[in-house]
């Protein structure tokens, strides 16, 4: 869909509220247009993360969660409104720019896996780490911590197609924690798991934020899911809320 | 080199797929390399032209005589160094599938004007003191296994005065080539022993090779021969051995078009091929690619590991094709005879290097572009 703009909170500041927290945004707006059609998917959307939170976003289909973390990644951009992340003004960024700094900052785990399947999982592990001066070496020994943290430090030679659903996303996990990136982002991160590999998984990111001091923001619909969060906020029709959507 | 994992796991996506594409460059790149081969074969006696040589044949035709008088007048002409004769014999050796170029000389002359041809001192000294002594290219000698001292029976068109036709020449000496494309093909022998046999006694030769003490004077001196015998029985063309060589080429075709014209299809077809085969590949990664951005890595870097890829595929079954040809060109002439010096010139494997990294890039820059150009968030939606 193409995106339409909205021309305000482009100088905002942080000063007062919000001051401290790794991620803050304010004011974002993010409008889509289908033909003569005017979707807003964000309307003033304002969000603070403390630094070692664990946030749930929760909202029905369409509510515009994913949009949010897709700005969150600097994957999209705002069509009004600030997001910064550890102080950086990421709505600023040019396209360049804004790459560096996921590889810097940011580690992404989706709701399909999306692991490259034609890379066993130590290679997939060690993608992230491609874009820094790390030797072979170091690299090795970065993607062997990350596999042993998500418990499959003897699952590195194997293939995606040879591992099931929960230990594929552990792979992405261990993916996405390998470069030690200030924040975790996880979109619907066991929507396509069984219960057991669920409970796996949701382990596993409650650990990381506890016992690694990962800030973790999750998409989910799973109220099960939700609740293994430190906080959940909810999102309807573009606007956040801090109590369930009736 | 870190990259190159994810390069060759992108190749090895669709082993099939790839193991065709792959088949198809190396053909187009065997074609190359073996073509070029037959061009060059053809096109040897042009580069091999001494710069210092001119020819002198008859103005109407190559075929037709010229007096043997005439050797002593272009002599006289001022900037001429040295000038030799040489008639074509046209005999056959045992099966007229055998050919190869006799030549009927005067030894000492011909060899001044060809230094190239190498042949040991006493082999020489033997054959100019014989009369009916004959020498040969080593090519030739191998080809046939003659060996010094063999009897070596041709039948010619010229009739003898015995009123036979088979000619027996024995083989004084073998010379080599001072380059690896000096033409060792030719059987030289005795003019005299020609002119004195023969039953028709006409004083005439096949063509002059004069040399020149100045090259870049070439056209003053061919135009002042010329002159020396315009408006007589028999008109001259005088021109430099290389474009001597190449009108004799151009008489079989223009090769070297035709080869241009094969190759240019040949690659054209490869381009839609390959350029397909990398289309294809990356509309069916276009989640992975999405990924890779989401990971950090860069627009650039992403058109560049496609690109990557692109001249990867195409450097493999490029090196795999020229390697083949090479393979199949060493095994040498593939016509018995007509193409003798049949090589792989050097500047041909650079040449197919450049065409390589050529195809690959070209076949690889369309969807690099299109990778590069991907919109995370839009590719993850449709993924």
């Amino acid at each position: 869909m193409p995106e339409a703009t909205v021309s305000q909170s482009q100088e905002m500041t942080f000063d007062g509220e919000g001051a401290g927290a790794l991620v803050r945004v304010r004011e974002v707006h993010k409008v889509y247009t289908r033909g003569s059609e005017r979707i807003d998917v964000l309307q003033g959307v304002d969000l603070d993360v403390p630094r070692g939170d664990f946030l749930a976003l929760m909202g029905p289909s369409g509510s515009g969660k994913t949009t949010l973390l897709n700005l969150l990644a600097g994957l999209d951009r705002p069509s009004g409104g600030v997001v910064e992340i550890g102080g950086d003004r990421i709505d600023k960024m040019g396209e360049g720019e804004l790459a560096k700094w996921r590889s810097h900052h940011v580690g992404f785990v989706f709701q399909l896996y999306n692991l490259l399947p034609t890379l066993t999982a130590e290679r997939n592990v060690e993608l992230p780490l491609l874009l820094t001066p790390l030797s072979s070496g170091e690299r090795k020994r970065h993607v062997a911590a990350a596999l042993a943290v998500v418990g499959l430090a003897d699952r590195g030679k194997h293939y995606p197609r040879q591992l099931s659903g929960g230990q594929e996303q552990r792979v992405a996990i261990a993916r996405a924690i390998v470069g030690d990136p200030t924040l975790l982002l996880c979109d619907e991160p066991t929507g396509d798991l069984d219960r057991k590999s669920e409970e796996e998984i949701l382990d596993l990111l409650q650990a990381l934020n506890r016992d690694h001091g990962k800030t973790i923001v999750m998409v989910t619909h799973n109220a099960h899911a939700a609740a293994r969060a430190r906080r959940i906020v909810y999102l309807n029709k573009g606007q956040l809320q801090s109590e369930p959507i009736q | 080199m870190k990259f190159l994992p994810l390069i060759w796991s992108n190749l090895r996506r669709k082993r099939v797929r790839t193991t065709f594409t792959l088949l198809s460059i190396l053909v187009a790149f065997l074609m190359f390399g073996y073509l070029i081969a037959v061009s060059n074969a053809f096109d040897i006696g042009v580069q091999i032209a001494g710069v210092d040589r001119l020819v002198l044949t008859h103005k109407v035709s190559i075929i037709l005589p010229l007096p043997f008088s005439y050797m002593d007048r272009i002599a006289q002409v001022p900037g001429v160094a040295d000038v030799a004769h040489a008639t074509w014999f046209g005999g056959i050796y045992q099966d007229p599938k055998n050919f190869f170029a006799q030549i009927a000389v005067d030894p000492e002359r011909y060899l001044r004007l060809y230094p190239e041809f190498l042949i040991p001192e006493d082999q020489k000294k033997a054959w100019f003191a014989d009369r009916t002594g004959a020498i040969c290219g080593k090519y030739l000698a191998d080809r046939y296994h003659w060996k010094i001292g063999d009897r070596i029976p041709i039948t010619a068109p010229w009739l003898k005065k015995d009123g036979g036709t088979s000619w027996e020449f024995t083989l004084d000496g073998i010379y080599t080539g001072a380059t690896p494309t000096t033409d060792t093909t030719q059987f030289l022998f005795h003019y005299d022993y020609f002119y004195e046999s023969r039953l028709r006694h006409d004083a005439t030769v096949g063509w002059y090779i004069i040399r020149i003490a100045h090259p870049d004077q070439a056209p003053q001196i061919a135009e002042k021969i010329d002159a020396l015998f315009a408006n007589s029985d028999t008109e001259t063309k005088t021109s430099t051995e290389k474009a001597f060589m190449q009108g004799f080429a151009k008489q079989v075709g223009d090769i070297g078009a035709i080869i241009t014209a094969i190759l240019t299809v040949v690659f054209f077809i490869i381009l839609l091929v390959a350029g397909n085969t990398m289309m294809q590949s990356v509309r069916e990664r276009i989640t992975e690619l999405a990924v890779l951005k989401t990971v950090g890595f860069p627009n650039g870097l992403i058109l560049t590991l496609v690109l990557a890829e692109s001249v990867l595929l195409a450097g493999m079954g490029g090196a795999l094709g020229l390697g083949l040809a090479w393979l199949l060109i060493s095994r040498g002439d593939p016509t018995g005879g007509a193409l003798p010096i049949f090589v792989m010139p050097p500047w041909s494997t650079a040449l197919g290097v450049v065409f390589i990294i050529v195809l690959g890039l070209a076949t690889g820059t369309l969807p690099a572009l299109q990778a590069m150009r991907l919109r995370v968030v839009q590719a993850l939606r449709r993924g």
